[in-house]
Order: C-alpha cells, then sequence, then structure tokens
C-alpha cells in the first residue's frame, strides 16, 4: 500500500476507535489515536500475518506491552479483517471478545495477553528467545507507553534483549509525553530513553513523527537492517491524534466521549478522511 | 534399623530435567541465578544450550516464560518459592495463569527448612498465593520419587503448574514398584480408623511417623498425601473423613490458605468433622538448622502427634 493509502486505514482505524470507546463508555482513546498510525503500519505492511489463519505457526507476532491501547489494536484487526468492524461496538461489554485490555485467548489476532504494564515486553522477548531458539524465521514486535517505562521490569526484559543480542525483536515506544497523573516530567520521567536502550545493547531508531507513514515505513525499514541488537525505535507520538480537542490532553487518557464529543469526532475524522 | 534414603526434592527435581532433557528438545529451562541452588544446574550442565539465565529479574523471568511457551513449547522457570510466588505473583497471574500458557514453575527452597538463610527466604505463603489464581495446579510433592514424576507429569499436563520443592534432604518413602502418580488425585499411604491425617511435601514421612507413634497407643492413624494441593482430591478427603470422623491437617506452610484450609473448606460445605491444622501459625521463620526449626514450629511428628491428640 502506498503511504496515503494506509494514512487512510489509519484514519479508518481512529473512527473505530472513538466508536469503540464510545459505546463502552469507558476506555483509553488517547494512547489508541496516538499509536494508530504505527500499528497500522504493522498490520497492513510490515508484519507477516495472515488475518483466515491468526495461529499461523511463522507469523510475526505482535505484542501490545501498553495493553490499555487495545481500541486501537482491536479497530486494526478488524479494519484488517480479523473480526467484523462491527464488533468494536461491543468493546468492553458482558461477554464480548473484546476485553477491556487484550487476551490472547478472546481475539482472534492478539498473541499475548497484556494490560498489566512492563509484562507485555517480557513475553515478546520471550517469543523472539524461541525464535531464535528453535530457528523460526518470524520477528516480534512490541508496543511500550513512555509512562510504562517506569516499570522496572521494562528494564529487566531490556537487559535479557540485549544480552542475547535479539535482533529479531523490536520494541516501539509511543512516546507522547502523557500518563494518567500528568506529564511524563511531572510524574516520574524515565528519560532519556533512547540512551537507556543503547545503554541496554539495544539498537535505537529515533522516530521523530511516529504519526507520518513516510517516517514510519523507514523506521521500520532501518530496523530490519539490524543484526546483533535488539531495536527500540523511539516514536514521538501525539496523543490523541486526529481528534482536536483530544490531542496533547491528559484528560483524554482513559475517558469516553460523551455523544455530542461523539459526533464531533467521527465529524472531524470523516473529514480528515476526504482530505487524504 | 537401616539407614533412611534421604534426598531433597530440589536435587529430584534438576535430575528430572536431565532426564526429560534426554527425551525431549521441545523445553528451555529458565533460572534467575540461582540455578547452583535450585539445582536447574544439572540440566545447565547436561544441555547447555536449552537453559537460559534470567540473572536476578524474576518478574521479567516469567515473561520470558510466558512468551516462550506461547509458541507451542514448555518452559521451566525456576527460582526459590520466596520469589516465584511472591516476588513474581502479579506475573505468574497475568503472564502465565490469565492466558492459561504451558509454564512450568520449579519453587524449590519453600518453607521453613530453608534453615539459616531465615525469615526472608522462608516462603511459608506460596501455596496460598498459587492456589488463588484460576487455573493454576499446585503440586506438593512428598518426595524423591514423588518428585521426579511431578516433573514429568508436568511437562505433560496442559496448562501452568506450580511445582513446590524443598531444600532439606527428607526420606524417600514412595520408592516400590506400584507406586504411581497422578496429578489431582491422593493417595493414602497408610490406611486406619480413628483419624485421617492429610500432609503434603516433607510432612507426609512425619504424618507416617506420627501415625506409628499412634498406633502404639491403640490408635489407627489413616495417612494421606496430598501432592496435588490444587485441583484438590476432594472425594478421597470427604470418603476418609466420613470413615474416620476426625481430620487433621499437615503442611510446611501458613495454616491461612494452605492445605489445611483448602481441606477445611471442602470438610465444611461437605462433611464437616472436628479437625486441627498443622502449619506455620501465622509467624515468619528465623534462622536455624532446618530440623531444628521444624521442631521448633511443630512441623513434624511431634507436632502432628499432638494435633492427633487434641482432637480425639
Amino acid at each position: 500500500m502506498t503511504n496515503q493509502e494506509l494514512a487512510k486505514v489509519a484514519n479508518e482505524v481512529r473512527k473505530g476507535v472513538v466508536t469503540a470507546v464510545h459505546a463502552a463508555k469507558s476506555g483509553h482513546p488517547g494512547g489508541s489515536l496516538g499509536a494508530a498510525d504505527i500499528m497500522t503500519y504493522l498490520y497492513f505492511e510490515e508484519m507477516n500475518i495472515d488475518p483466515a489463519d491468526p495461529h499461523k505457526a511463522d507469523r510475526d507476532r505482535f505484542v501490545l506491552s501498553k495493553g490499555h491501547a487495545a481500541p486501537g489494536l482491536y479497530s486494526v484487526l478488524a479494519n484488517r479483517g480479523y473480526f467484523p468492524v462491527e464488533e468494536l461496538e461491543t468493546l468492553r461489554h458482558i461477554g464480548s471478545r473484546l476485553q477491556g485490555h487484550p487476551n490472547m485467548n478472546d481475539t482472534p489476532g492478539i498473541d499475548m495477553s497484556t494490560g498489566s504494564l512492563g509484562q507485555g515486553i517480557s513475553a515478546a522477548v520471550g517469543m523472539a528467545l524461541a525464535a531464535k531458539h528453535w530457528g523460526d524465521s518470524y520477528r516480534v514486535y512490541t508496543l511500550l507507553g513512555d509512562g510504562e517505562c517506569e516499570e522496572g521490569q521494562v528494564w529487566e526484559a531490556a537487559m535479557f534483549a540485549g544480552n542475547h543480542a535479539l535482533d529479531n525483536l523490536v520494541a516501539v515506544v509511543d512516546h507522547n509525553g502523557l500518563q494518567i497523573d500528568g506529564t511524563i516530567d511531572e510524574v516520574n520521567s524515565a528519560m532519556p530513553l533512547a540512551d537507556k536502550f543503547r545503554a541496554f545493547k539495544w539498537h535505537v531508531i529515533e522516530l521523530a513523527d511516529g504519526n507520518d507513514m513516510a517516517q514510519i515505513e523507514a523506521a521500520f525499514a532501518e530496523a530490519r537492517e539490524v543484526t546483533g541488537a535488539p531495536v527500540a525505535i523511539i516514536a514521538e507520538t501525539v496523543k490523541g491524534k486526529g481528534v482536536s480537542f483530544m490531542e496533547n490532553q491528559v484528560g483524554w487518557h482513559g475517558k469516553a466521549p460523551n455523544d455530542e464529543q461523539f459526533e464531533q469526532a467521527m465529524a472531524e475524522l470523516a473529514a480528515a478522511g476526504e482530505e487524504l | 534399623m537401616a539407614e533412611v534414603k534421604k534426598v531433597a526434592t530440589r536435587v529430584s527435581y534438576g535430575e528430572a530435567l536431565v532426564e526429560l532433557g534426554n527425551e525431549h528438545d521441545d523445553f528451555v529451562v529458565l533460572d534467575a541465578d540461582l540455578a547452583a541452588a535450585t539445582q536447574t544446574g544439572k540440566f545447565k550442565t547436561a544441555h547447555p544450550e536449552r537453559f537460559y539465565d534470567a540473572g536476578i529479574a524474576e518478574s521479567n523471568l516469567m515473561g520470558l516464560a510466558a512468551g516462550i511457551a506461547t509458541t507451542g513449547r514448555v518452559a521451566f522457570a525456576s527460582t526459590f518459592a520466596m520469589f516465584a510466588a511472591g516476588r513474581a505473583y502479579e506475573q505468574v497471574r497475568n503472564s502465565i495463569g490469565y492466558p492459561h500458557l504451558n509454564v512450568k514453575i520449579g519453587a524449590t527452597h519453600a518453607g521453613i527448612s530453608v534453615g539459616e538463610d531465615g525469615a526472608t527466604h522462608q516462603c511459608c505463603e506460596d501455596i496460598a498465593l498459587m492456589r488463588t489464581i484460576p487455573g493454576m495446579t499446585v503440586v506438593v510433592p512428598a518426595d524423591d520419587v514423588e518428585a521426579r514424576a511431578c516433573v514429568r507429569a508436568a511437562y505433560e499436563f496442559e496448562g501452568p503448574v506450580y511445582m513446590r520443592f524443598g531444600r532439606l534432604a527428607t526420606p524417600v518413602i514412595n520408592d516400590h514398584e506400584d507406586y504411581e502418580f497422578k496429578i489431582g488425585r491422593g493417595v493414602v499411604v497408610r490406611e486406619g480408623s480413628d483419624v485421617t491425617i492429610v500432609a503434603c511435601g516433607l510432612m507426609v514421612a512425619e504424618a507416617l511417623a506420627a501415625a506409628e507413634a499412634l498406633a502404639a497407643d491403640g490408635i489407627d492413624a489413616e495417612v494421606i498425601n496430598m501432592h496435588t494441593i490444587k485441583p484438590l482430591d476432594e472425594r478421597l478427603v470427604v470418603a476418609s473423613a466420613k470413615k474416620t470422623g476426625r481430620v487433621v491437617t499437615a503442611e510446611e506452610h501458613s495454616i491461612i490458605g494452605g492445605l489445611g484450609e483448602a481441606v477445611a473448606s471442602v470438610l465444611a460445605e461437605q462433611h464437616p468433622v472436628p479437625m486441627r491444622r498443622v502449619g506455620v501459625r501465622d509467624v515468619y521463620g528465623e534462622s536455624g538448622p532446618a530440623v531444628d526449626l521444624l521442631h521448633k514450629y511443630g512441623l513434624d511428628a511431634d507436632g502432628i502427634e499432638a494435633a492427633v491428640r487434641s482432637v480425639l
């Protein structure tokens, strides 16, 4: 797909996020919208996957370590054909396959159950290690929050991956600078992230605009060329991207839009889709 | 009297892994810088390419094991019980238990028989923690024979298993030809009619010794080796309680949340009988020689015998 086509898909993904969170009356729109472009690129361009065969053995794996961005991942999966887009409206409802945080046993396309921060990257490292151990060709991708990097387990995992030179692993940090209690700086900053990953023997790619498809494409292309080290992509993103009143707002980390806000958000996204 | 053969179940664990590794290459063993103590070092020596050390990072240890298990292989994750069930509880719950992955946790140095290291390392809460996790199987082998059988059974079992091993060398009691291990099925190791002693781990041998002492006074105790705490063999517990009318539990673990409470819950709902629980009575341990500590905390034949006499 061209980058413009991918951007159109990401816009559809955003509509799905807003729709799902609105229907759920709770959930995390901010991070889901901010990371929509990266997750869209992964599932529509980068990864070797087959929506008709979600468990195929040689598929590339994706672990949403920042599991609260589940609406974003669900919307990507639905738009990619893993399940009907209409199902997004069941998010967080009793009996739904779309749990508040991803469960690999419920939802087609989910490779690991996540939600408790810091744990997903460890599982991703385990998957990458297993691929190396048994000679499997698949690659492993994981998406972390920048706030999540305050969890000690992230660095336990980073240490292991670096020491084992897991070059089949790419960890993307969704660096939007915000977390629940405020800005990263106000709360307890884990910055500078690039230096930390380098110190743990990772190859670091700094992605200046993680909402720009061309730059995302270049970052993942560079990651593929790296040998002998895991790759961290520090992606600068805008939390809430695509919905004007949610952008860069701490308050939209984990809050659903009311009916009026929903209409406005969908109108903005529709207009953005027309422009693309 | 012939010298009783004694083996620490952690040694059995290490040796059983080596044997399993000789037969299968679809599993790996992970440790957290305690391979010499947990005895996974034996596996490391025999199969170095299939051993991974997570270093002193137990949270990541469990996450690595979970990730490996998502690929359809088995991962054994080993460290002390304190760190496996305690420090990494939430990783075990959310990354292993919730997705019901094929991770086999080999937790050694459980209970007060850790000895000299003292309270920080004497985990008497691990059974309680692990049995609260939905879908988790919890096994506490009684001796060398059972520990080896349990490792093999865990490997073949579908789903997460917590295996509890000890540091102290303890009597081998199951070294007979008709011994059979099946997860979830308790074993009557001594038939009796006056009282039932339900024990696990090193307390099974102590329960047998207590039963012999009681027999001298004409008290006929039934002894059940309840190696699987979860799922508990409820039918066996109830049947034995119906027969004897008195139950004593014995475990090297807190009386809160362990075997004793598991048995008590079953009996309270299905067949209430007078009961006593032998275990660590809501206190921390301390440093000292293991055998002396077990005696001090009432975790031996004397303690079980006293409990039996108090319930008759």
